[in-house]
């Protein structure tokens, strides 16, 4: 259970990126935060692990508050927090294994790291996921040889590796295509079936929001202004998330399945840079 | 259609320098202080004329080269020189790296950074052969006081180019292995070194190559080395042994700047 209260984040530039937000998140909940660029989901997220240092409130993960640690608790909270990244994040230049295991580096001392010498249960656990996303045949690749979907994939499994009890994720489908956007969603949903994880999904596209989180979470200008199921996204809640367009094409009809076809998938400037989004790191 | 009937719009491509009367000023400016600073060098044309026989003979002095009668003492300059050569490049790295890494904004805190940059700074403001003399009196004369001005060089030339390399890297990447609970000496190691190694191994390379040129300089201030050498036999009018040494450097340099080259490509 992941409790947040009264959450603020005021940047050194003097902007108010987040405006008190309280939000609980349930084990084994799927949410998907929805919001317009600048809204604050890359803030609320990397708050969370504190990537970006909040400036007032607090957050607690199964009763340990988050908020206030020092530096080597911090690290020990971060291993129970996996994080995905739009764009993947992947460190290019080290191979598909060395990106895996880099998820175990909170786990294990610096010269076993530095030598690359993790225990061999970690090795296995690697292959197994590797295995599990369909890419073990790539483990001494390097990471900037595969495609857009292989290396979110290999992100996902950096992430669990760590043994997580929740999933933050940033954009996981801002660079792919719609069918490689819906089949990572669907592996993060899986994967979070499988481990009874909960998750925090940060999203612009609002159809695969509806498509694959149970609960969605719309955020603007720092504020929550939508909590609900994702069938209680109408033209009217849209607008207040977004403002005024016409929506007609973006909400999910009761009675469509979930493989809505691939050119209703709606862009909301998903080509963004991905500098904009790392908030807080300059 | 009206587009043909419209006169068509000129356009120029803009001066570097917007306002006119500066532009016009500095180029004059530029031109006429050419044009004095020709005027009023001084050449003796006879004197040239005169020199030009002692010149040739001055040349012709240099040939054949003579490897021969000084073997011993070239043979012991080089190895000076090679050994002062990798040992103040592998020296002057390693205490690059850390200077390096404090000097790079987006990971070190403040006043690190300030040291290191500081640091940086009094390294690069002095030329290789200043330093030589410095550290030639300070040390006396011979290959130590060589390595130590190469190191130092190295320091400031090294750790620079890392910092801004550091400074030019992909954030996303690093900030992913912080967020895996990784330490800081993990996250150098995972986040940030496999993003700056190849052109460190490249610059690392280069500056090997840098380094046996700088030293036989250096060995001309009293630093050591081939350099040393190469002054004595100078001093002693001894041209065909200077010959055979400037000809043992040429090639050396060019075995040097060939394979560290060939080493780069294989590295991108």
């Amino acid at each position: 259970m992941l409790r947040i209260r009264g959450l603020i984040k005021r940047y050194r530039a003097g902007d108010l990126a987040l405006n008190g937000i309280d939000l609980d998140v349930p084990d084994g909940q799927v949410m998907a935060l929805i919001g317009p660029s600048g809204a604050g989901k890359s803030t609320v997220i990397r708050c969370i692990n504190r990537l970006v240092e909040p400036t007032a409130g607090t957050i607690a993960l199964n009763d340990s508050v988050i908020t206030g640690l020092g530096a080597s608790e911090l690290r020990r909270a971060r291993r129970r927090m996996g994080m995905i990244f739009q764009e993947y994040a992947l460190v290019e230049r080290l191979t598909v294994m060395e990106n895996v295991l880099s998820g175990r580096l909170g786990y294990v001392g610096f010269w076993q790291s530095w030598l690359r010498k993790f225990p061999q249960s970690d090795i296995d656990e690697a292959f197994r996921l590797l295995q599990r996303v369909g890419l073990d045949h790539m483990a001494d690749k390097r990471a900037d040889e595969l495609s857009g979907g292989q290396r979110q994939r290999v992100g996902i499994c950096r992430a669990l590796i760590q043994n997580p009890e929740l999933l933050l994720v940033d954009e996981p489908t801002a660079s792919l295509d719609p069918k490689t956007s819906r089949q990572i969603m669907r592996l993060i949903k899986e994967l979070c079936a499988e481990r009874k994880l909960s998750a925090i999904i940060n999203i612009h596209d609002v159809m695969l929001a509806q498509m694959f989180a149970e609960r969605i979470v719309g955020l603007k200008l720092g504020e929550v202004v939508y909590d609900g199921p994702p069938d209680g996204l109408t033209a009217e809640v849209l607008t207040s998330i977004y403002g005024e367009e016409d929506w007609s094409a973006t909400i999910r009809k009761a009675d469509e399945s979930d493989e809505a076809p691939a050119d209703n998938v709606v862009p909301f400037e998903a080509s963004l840079p991905s500098r904009d989004r790392l908030a807080g790191l300059t | 259609m009206t587009i043909a009937a419209a006169a068509p719009r000129r356009w120029t491509k803009p001066p570097l320098i917007k306002r006119a009367w500066l532009r016009w000023t500095l180029g004059l400016g530029a031109a006429l202080y050419l044009a004095l600073a020709f005027g009023t060098t001084d050449v003796n044309w006879h004197r040239v004329w005169e020199g030009l026989p002692r010149g040739a003979q001055f040349i012709k002095a240099f040939f054949p080269p003579d490897f021969v009668s000084r073997w011993d003492e070239i043979v012991e300059g080089i190895s000076e020189t090679l050994w002062m050569t990798v040992v103040s490049t592998v020296v002057g790295i390693a205490i690059s790296v850390p200077v390096g890494i404090g000097a790079a904004r987006n990971i070190a805190p403040v006043p690190v950074y300030y040291v290191c940059r500081g640091i940086l700074s009094v390294s690069r403001s002095f030329q290789e052969v200043i330093l030589a003399i410095f550290f030639v009196k300070l040390f006396g004369f011979g290959p130590f006081a060589g390595f130590v001005t190469l190191s130092f060089a190295t320091v400031g030339f090294y750790g620079k180019l890392l910092a801004e390399d550091i400074e030019d890297m992909d954030a996303s990447q690093a900030e992913a292995v912080r967020a895996t609970g990784a330490s800081w000496l993990q996250w150098i190691n995972f986040g940030v070194q496999p993003q700056v190694m190849p052109r460190m191994i490249g610059l690392g390379l280069y500056r090997l190559d840098i380094n046996f040129r700088e030293s036989a300089v250096v060995g001309i201030v009293g630093g050591g080395g081939i350099g040393a050498t190469l002054n004595t036999s100078f001093d002693r009018y001894e041209f065909d042994s200077a010959a055979a040494i400037v000809l043992i450097i040429i090639a050396i340099v060019m075995l040097v700047e060939y394979s560290s080259g060939y080493l780069r490509r294989w590295v991108q």
